[in-house]
């Protein structure tokens, strides 16, 4: 996984609430196999005027002209700006593949739904939820100021606007500690293999049923 | 003594490890695996040279992909069969408790083949890369949904990363209306909560109208606790819970079953244990559900009409309705009842089961599917609901009227097989999403109950299937 420290990226505002996975990658998509290669059918039934299918040449396809990921001015985004609920239904660890693929390394809304949020930072996403006021802002200086950007600095939790705000945001320790070293989490966990091991003994003397 | 939440004691029973911030190793008893989520995982065993820590935790089958009908040609579609193929090859490689393969008389949708098999046992902690897996929790089960990467990760340590999450308790007292099932309870809850409404709890469905459904009831509720937003749905034990699972395949036996019993009976929240939030429903107010937008929680009643976005007072609600009634191909104010369906899918992990299936043909028998309905489907959720389902007659049943009878998977559900609507086609569905492009691009769903979705077939329209009954 990439380290996570300091961004200084490019804004993208996507105006919606309850953004659901099967948006950010249409099931078609979930038939491959691999993990990689998702980034341009992220938000495939938005960002173009035809149906996608796998294996297409993405290249050649018409793009949808409002789609705002399709506008010029948000071409290198890294920060994706959110609303309420974003990442909800489906589980598919292809959704966060997919936003990662395409560029961006930071999601800030009002909410995130829970799987999504957690599948966020196993692929060195940071998702960052801030108070509505704060994400409100955040819209409003978006639309109005071409060019954007936002530094996140994950050591300090904080993100600094282009006119010197500082906003704070909380992150799990242990998340941030893994992010800002890239670290794998099940390395990590097996550190504690014997514990897992006796735990396991203990279960199995205690409910013999579950082992048979 | 201190008072426990059934979900604390299904939470403490099962921590590994702890570190100080709060985050936990929680041990995995039962790890449900199928075909879409988890060749990543396997491959990153591989990669890193890791071997899977128990697989006599794993249950697999293949049911996202696979066709509903003309299973002598196998699968057509390669990529989905490439799939299929990997889950096969994965499963041969590494071992499994059971795996019930594409054709097999036990595959079916994962979260069937769990229950019915008696895989999912009161006590245990349940994960699959499905967002569904919270089902399992009808069976006082702590089940969660995880993404590929913790599928990997609960392969090669057979534990998972987890916070605790707060508790939510859903308290439905009083007798239900005939006609009503625990889909409109479900959709109800999730019309007054929203679908954001249980995110960060585990919620637990409780008072005398839960205790009063079946398993195969309370299974739909906690299938649907997820679009709730909670990634947890729990159901205590009782005497439902343990004669369901009497004499399953992979139940315990003997003096085993009697030692099983006597510590599930412990699986339920402690009298007067508080829970951090409380929602209290009258079973006698919930009428049958019909969802018009494309989010669960845009829900409404039968007798209801598709809301005007320009009553809504905040701005992101009232656009966010707006989109949705564009895209549902709705006006404002227009009677539940006067909508037009093309058409009708009885199935999905929501409502697949036998009781499903019995509810739904008999508001079926003796009559016919409405001229205007193209396709009206019935696809049981497993082999062995087919068979028992077939048995009993009800496939005649659903034949003589004109559905089709398929094949046990996911189908309409997520049209991921040959089963979709076509762009602009309108569905009465069992299922559990109505997100835009769920059941196919552009088409249109609509969440209802098993014998909603028959009353609708038989109409042509949304009715009232009390009116029918
Ligand atoms: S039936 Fe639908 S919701 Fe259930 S597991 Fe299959 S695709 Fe997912």
């Amino acid at each position: 996984m990439e380290k996570f420290t300091i961004l200084h990226g490019l804004v993208a505002p996507m105006d919606r609430a309850n953004v659901d996975t099967d948006a950010i990658i249409p099931k078609q998509f979930l038939k491959s196999i691999k993990r990689s290669g998702f980034g341009p059918n992220l938000f495939d039934e938005w960002r173009y005027m035809d149906q996608g299918q796998p294996g297409m040449d993405n290249t050649k396809r018409v793009l949808n002209p409002n789609f705002v990921l399709n506008q010029a001015r948000f071409q290198g985004a890294k920060v994706l700006l959110t609303r309420d609920n974003f990442g909800c239904g489906s589980s598919r660890e292809h959704a966060p593949w997919a936003i990662e693929d395409y560029g961006f390394r930071v999601l800030i809304g009002t909410s995130f739904a829970d799987i999504f949020f957690s599948n966020c930072f196993k692929n060195g996403l940071l998702p960052i939820k801030l108070p509505a006021a704060e994400v409100d802002a955040l819209f409003d200086q978006v639309t109005v100021t071409p060019g954007y950007s936002l530094r996140i600095d994950l050591e300090a939790q904080t993100i600094t606007r282009p006119d010197g705000k500082v906003i704070p945001f909380d992150v799990d320790p242990f998340r941030k500690y893994c992010l800002l070293n890239g670290f794998d989490d099940i390395g990590l966990t097996l550190r504690h293999a014997e514990k897992i091991r006796e735990f396991e003994s203990r279960r199995q003397a205690e409910q013999p049923w579950l082992f048979t | 003594m201190a008072l426990h939440t059934l979900y604390e004691k299904l939470w403490n029973s099962h921590v590994v490890h702890e570190e100080d911030d709060g985050t936990a190793l929680i041990y995995i008893d039962r790890h449900l695996v199928h075909e879409v989520t988890s060749p990543q995982a396997f491959e990153g065993l591989r990669l890193a040279g890791r071997k899977p820590w128990r697989t006599g935790s794993i249950v697999a089958t293949a049911d996202h992909n696979t066709p509903t009908d003309d299973w002598a040609s196998g699968i057509k579609d390669p990529i989905s069969r490439l799939q299929v193929e990997t889950l096969d090859a994965n499963i041969r490689e590494v071992g499994a408790k059971a795996y019930f393969p594409f054709k097999d008389l036990r595959q079916g949708i994962v979260h069937v083949i769990g229950p019915e098999n008696g895989a999912t046992l009161p006590g245990m902690t349940v994960v699959c890369g499905d967002s569904h897996t919270s089902t399992h929790g009808a069976f006082a089960c702590l089940a969660h949904g995880i993404g590929t990467s913790e599928v990997e990760h609960v392969m090669a340590t057979q534990c998972l990363l987890q916070k605790k999450s707060k508790t939510l308790l859903i308290k439905v007292d009083g007798t239900l209306g005939k006609g009503v099932s625990a889909k409109d309870i479900i959709l109800h809850v999730i019309g007054r909560i929203g679908t954001a409404g249980g995110t960060g709890y585990a919620m637990e469905f409780g008072g005398s109208a839960i205790r009063a459904l079946s398993m195969e009831g309370r299974m739909t509720l906690c299938n649907m606790a997820i679009e709730a937003g909670a990634r947890a749905g729990l159901v205590g034990v009782d005497e439902v819970t343990i004669e369901y699972l009497r004499g399953r395949d992979f139940a315990p036996k003997g003096d085993l079953w009697d030692k099983a019993v006597e510590y599930w009976r412990t699986l339920v929240s402690d009298h007067g244990a508080p829970f951090d939030r409380v929602v209290e429903i009258d079973a006698r107010a919930i009428l049958p559900q019909v969802t018009w937008g494309t989010s669960p929680e845009m829900v409404t009643t039968i007798d209801g009409t598709v809301p005007d976005p320009e009553k809504e007072t905040d701005p992101v609600r009232r656009e966010g309705y707006a989109r949705a009634l564009e895209y549902m191909g709705l006006t404002p104010r227009t009677p539940i009842s006067s909508i037009k369906v093309d058409k009708v899918f009885i199935g999905s992990c929501t409502n697949s089961r036998i009781e499903d299936l019995r509810e739904a043909a008999s508001v079926v028998r003796g009559r016919q599917v409405a001229d205007n309905i193209k396709l009206a489907l019935v696809v049981p959720g497993s082999g062995l609901v087919k068979r028992q389902a077939e048995a009993e007659g009800l496939d005649k049943i659903f034949k003589a009227a004109g559905f089709d009878w398929r094949e046990p998977g996911c189908s309409m559900c997520l049209a991921m097989n040959a089963d979709r609507l076509e762009p602009g086609e309108r569905c009465a569905s069992t299922s559990n999403r109505n997100f835009e492009g769920r059941q196919g691009p552009g088409g249109r769903t609509h969440l209802v109950s098993p014998a909603m979705a028959a009353a609708a077939a038989i109409a042509g329209r949304f009715v009232d299937v009390r009116e029918i009954l």
